[in-house]
């Protein structure tokens, strides 16, 4: 199959391994990786933070970039819940009605990744390797947006070497919430709060997720307390192999080059 | 006034526009509940003492001296038959003898009984629901509110399995009260507490 | 499949002239809840708010302890009920059909009401609900009611507008009692004292309550038995009371109100006058209606499969109950509310609370944070619209957006989508650029169109510079990147970007 990687803004940008693993990790499948190169942004940052006529330019680049894809994987909850609940709305108001049509067809080819790999691949065990002790954070918008449910549970109880510890009151929201975390900083600390608590109560050494900006969030309080505890996104611990590994690898993904 | 409810009614017309879409809704839930009639008493009487109140069953023959053990539940034996008040439709052969029928006194002089009788229009069993509805049977509301225990006869035709099933029993211009259990609050904690203003012992006598 | 095509899409966006349609298409000027009366707004922002409501420790254990109770037991009866998400389609579009046709069922409503011996009354806003009470108080010669609680009644401040007339309101549902005597304020749609532990409660109850017995315990039960005795007399005198409704039935002029102590049941039975004051969303079409929402309001309000007692009572019944029955409908934003298509959702609220208590927001701010009697996420959807959004402009975003309100909503609805239609139309209702506005069109620019976006990210890249080699970007960075970095590090931005990467490594460039 040929899959269209849709890095998203946020993984391009700032954590790029993490796209880079999702190619690696469908290759490793069997799948031909194309990058569309017009690719940016899936606009959901501005509908979420009330620019949606400013959103209507984005939308419509990230219709172009991808139109004709066959499949379009993205490693992110979230930006896959915009492109299916929000893209379409947004160009629709904006008198759009051609253009939402395109992008509810898009959206019906957009999956996120654990969706794509347990729904369309039909694969849970991907031979990934992964010797360490993890816990599985459930982001907002996948599990109540796009619903993923224990997809990407059932695809870590295949790593190898992997052992999975349950996160308590693991639905609450981390607090990231997009611009939720800046003009809303102090409610959105209180909320990781309760998050790292839980997620040390674990004695973890890594706390993964779908979504690189909640991963960012959580590790970046776990970061900031020098708790020792990392955030690893889901890409990367299914596109780590025993082959990759090194002497010094410790919870780094062991993704090949 | 008319300048008000003038002005209320064009808003809503203004704000709703021509376009005023029929709605279809959708009824696919549970009208009717298929169990066993023997069922749908053992479930009422499992939600009733969830809510902490206290059952009673008997046959349709036994049930004057069953109100009378459930009046020795609610307030202890050696009650005085007068301070129990009953709503004017219950059966002679429900009563305890000589207690005292409600003739329409002052409602807060019935503050004074110490427990009440009634029957009721409809039960619904996956609720632990008991509804009055101001009939001669259920009587008027306060003698069902200001005593503080109540003693509510059921009888086994009147119970229903969902609310579904109660409301087309019940008339809409009726004073209705829907019981659940003796009166609760919830407030302290969020930690449930039984009996607050209302009856705080609840005893059902459930024939058939 | 076709592409897109390449034209103008509305980059630059002018904002509205100043009185122009809070909503593009539906400006119908509308007037909102006015200034001045009642309790929608609140003298701070919500972040403001927040803060200081985040360093109370107390707080945040009573709120942690009973939403975690009450989302137990809500999550345990909603579990038994194999129908609860047919009873929910069915209730919103009960909900949908009673808002496309109002004006037709308020005025049935009104002619059964009238035709069974009550007596309806129009409210526009606050102060004329509030007149329109105070007058029917004094004309029954009464200086005192009692009340149930009633949330429309909060909104309007009505207390407030009959102790000016010298008339004392007792509220008489336990947590309104603890909130009146202890002067404060409601933090919650249903448990108004939510904020309030057993302990706090037993020390307002010992230092109001006349004749309180001085050994009484923090023990809920003790607790309850002390209001039952300070409000038995009271009850028992009543000559007039107020009340809510959770529902009127448009057919048959039935008003419902659901509740658990009695204290329902004594206002709307022992008084000879009875005045409901109600808004014009509350309504049902039919009375079969009503076996939707009473399955789906009290397991999702108190977690029970059904409250201790509904009362429903058409006009006025000869020989039981109150003899004198007024209905006062009130308007007071809603009408606003109604005229924007994807807010007046909003209006199919039951007021059962149930996205309160899952909201992880409202779990660590409380409800006071929100400035309004309507907390938690519908309150951050209802109020701004109800006020005007710039009235309480803060509050569409007190939401991380998470969603756990819209699952947990009786009658869903969908109210994080609510929630960013506020927001836009806040932006949108801006008449000056905001330093804001102005990054976000920057960044909107950037991201429709490639060649700028990699140009942007190879800026961004820059930033690297700054963390001089370490894993992590300095503490200390200027607003807004500071409400980031005051409480989490934010990583260092690589060398190149995925799509650099990956274009390098297939020979070409991106």
């Amino acid at each position: 199959m040929k899959v269209a990687l849709f890095a998203t803004c946020l993984v391009d940008t700032v954590v790029p391994q993490v796209a880079m693993a999702t190619a690696r990790l469908l290759e490793r499948l069997g799948h031909e990786v194309v990058v569309p190169p017009g690719q940016a942004c899936c606009g959901q940052m501005h509908v979420n933070t009330g620019y949606r006529r400013e959103a209507v330019p984005i939308v419509a680049n990230h219709v172009r970039a991808f139109a004709g894809a066959e499949a379009v994987v993205a490693p992110s909850g979230s930006c896959v819940a915009s492109i299916h609940h929000q893209q379409a709305m947004v160009l629709r108001r904006a008198g759009e009605d051609g253009l939402a049509a395109e992008a509810e067809s898009l959206a019906e080819r957009t999956y996120e990744l654990s969706q794509f790999l347990v729904d369309v691949l039909g694969v849970t065990d991907v031979g990934a390797y992964y010797p360490h002790r993890v816990t599985y954070h459930p982001t907002c918008h996948s599990l109540r947006l796009l619903r993923v449910g224990d997809r990407p549970l059932q695809l870590l109880r295949a790593v190898r070497g992997l052992t999975l510890v349950e996160l308590p009151d693991a639905e609450s929201c981390c607090g990231f919430g997009g611009t939720f975390a800046v003009k809303n900083a102090d409610t959105s600390t209180a909320m990781l709060t309760d998050k790292m608590a839980n997620v040390l109560s674990t004695h973890a050494e890594v706390c993964t997720a779908g979504d690189a900006s909640c991963l960012m969030h959580i590790g970046g309080g776990l970061s900031r307390l020098r708790s020792g505890t990392r955030t690893v996104h889901l890409a990367e611990i299914l596109a780590s192999t025993e082959d990759a590994v090194t002497p010094n690898q410790t919870t780094k993904p062991a993704v090949p080059a | 006034m008319t300048g008000a409810r003038e002005e209320v009614l064009g808003r809503i017309r203004t704000a709703l526009g021509e376009r005023r879409p029929d709605v279809a809704i959708p009824r696919d839930y549970r009208a009717t509940d298929d169990r066993p009639a023997a069922t749908l008493l053992d479930v009422l009487v499992d939600r009733l003492e969830d809510y902490k109140a206290s059952v009673l069953r008997c046959g349709p023959d036994e049930v004057g001296p069953t109100v009378a053990a459930a009046l020795d539940t609610g307030l202890g034996a050696g009650w005085e038959a007068a301070s129990v008040v009953v709503a004017p439709g219950v059966p002679a052969g429900w009563r305890p003898d000589g207690a005292t029928e409600d003739d329409g006194r002052p409602a807060v002089e019935l503050a004074a009984f110490s427990a009440t009788l009634t029957g009721i229009a409809v039960a619904i069993a996956e609720t632990g629901t008991l509804v009055l509805d101001g009939g001669p049977l259920s009587g008027r509301r306060a003698i069902s509110l200001l005593p503080d225990c109540l003693v509510c006869v059921v009888e086994a035709a009147q119970v229903v399995g969902g609310v579904p099933e109660a409301l087309p029993r019940l008339d809409p211009n009726a004073p209705l009260t829907m019981v659940s259990g003796p009166s609760a609050t919830s407030d302290i904690e969020l930690q449930r507490v039984e009996g607050v203003h209302g009856p705080r012992t609840l005893v059902v006598v459930l024939v058939g | 499949m076709t592409t897109a095509p390449e034209r103008d899409l509305r980059t630059d966006v002018t904002p509205l002239a100043p009185g122009a349609p809070r909503s593009g298409t539906t400006f119908l000027g509308l007037p909102t809840a006015p200034r001045g009366v009642g309790h929608l707004r609140g003298d701070q922002s919500f972040p403001e708010a927040a803060r200081t409501a985040l360093r109370d420790g107390q707080l945040r254990a009573n709120l942690g302890h009973a939403t975690s109770t009450i989302r137990r037991k809500r999550a345990n009866v909603v579990g038994e009920v194999p129908d609860w998400e047919q009873l929910r389609q069915a209730g919103k579009a009960v909900k949908t059909a009673t808002m496309a046709r109002l004006d037709e069922h308020l005025v049935e409503l009104e002619r059964q009401v009238t035709a069974r011996g009550g007596v309806v009354h129009w409210a526009r806003d606050a102060d004329e609900a509030n007149a329109i009470v105070t007058r029917l108080v004094q004309a029954t010669g009464a200086d005192e009611v009692v009340k149930v609680k009633s949330m429309a009644t909060q909104e309007i401040g009505l207390n407030e507008a009959l102790e000016d007339a010298g008339i004392t309101a007792h509220e008489t549902d336990l947590a309104e009692l603890i909130v009146q005597l202890g002067d404060d304020k409601p933090s919650h749609i249903l448990v108004p004292a939510i904020h309030k532990n057993r302990a706090e409660i037993r020390e307002i109850f010992l230092r109001t309550m006349q004749g309180v017995d001085p050994e009484l315990t923090d023990e809920p039960r003790r607790l309850a038995m002390a209001a039952r005795k300070h409000l038995r007399e009271r009850f028992l005198r009543a000559r007039v009371a107020i009340s809510g409704a959770n529902f009127a039935v448009a057919e048959t002029g039935t008003l419902a109100v659901v509740e658990s102590e009695g204290n329902g049941r004594m206002c709307l039975t022992l008084p000879q006058t009875l005045i409901t004051v109600m808004g014009i969303e509350k309504l049902v079409p039919t009375w079969r209606d009503l076996e939707v929402f009473l399955q789906l309001l009290p397991r999702s309000s108190t977690g029970e499969r059904m409250n201790p007692y509904t009362s429903m009572w058409t006009g006025v019944t000869p020989g039981d109950g109150p003899q004198e029955f007024h209905l006062v409908l009130l308007d007071n934003g809603r009408t606003a509310v109604l005229a924007d298509e994807v807010g007046r959702e909003a209006l199919h609220c039951i007021r059962c609370s149930a996205c309160l208590n899952v909201c992880p927001v409202y779990e660590r701010t409380g409800g006071h944070a929100y400035g309004s009697v309507y907390p938690g996420p519908i309150g951050a959807v209802l109020s701004p619209q109800l006020t005007g959004v710039e009235d309480n402009a803060s509050l569409p975003y007190a939401s991380s957006l998470c969603g756990a309100c819209y699952d947990a909503c009786p009658v869903a609805i969908d109210i994080p989508s609510i929630l960013v239609h506020l927001r836009a139309e806040h932006v949108e209702a801006q008449e000056k650029v905001t330093p804001e506005a102005a990054a976000f069109r920057v960044l909107a620019k950037a991201m429709s169109n490639p060649r700028l976006w990699h140009l942007t990210q190879r800026v961004a890249g820059l930033g690297r510079f700054l963390a001089r080699g370490k894993p992590t970007m300095p503490a200390a960075l200027p607003p807004p990147v500071s409400g980031w970095t005051r409480s989490r590090d934010l990583p260092a931005p690589p060398k190149q970007t995925f799509t650099q990467a990956w274009a390098r490594e297939h020979g070409g460039r991106r």
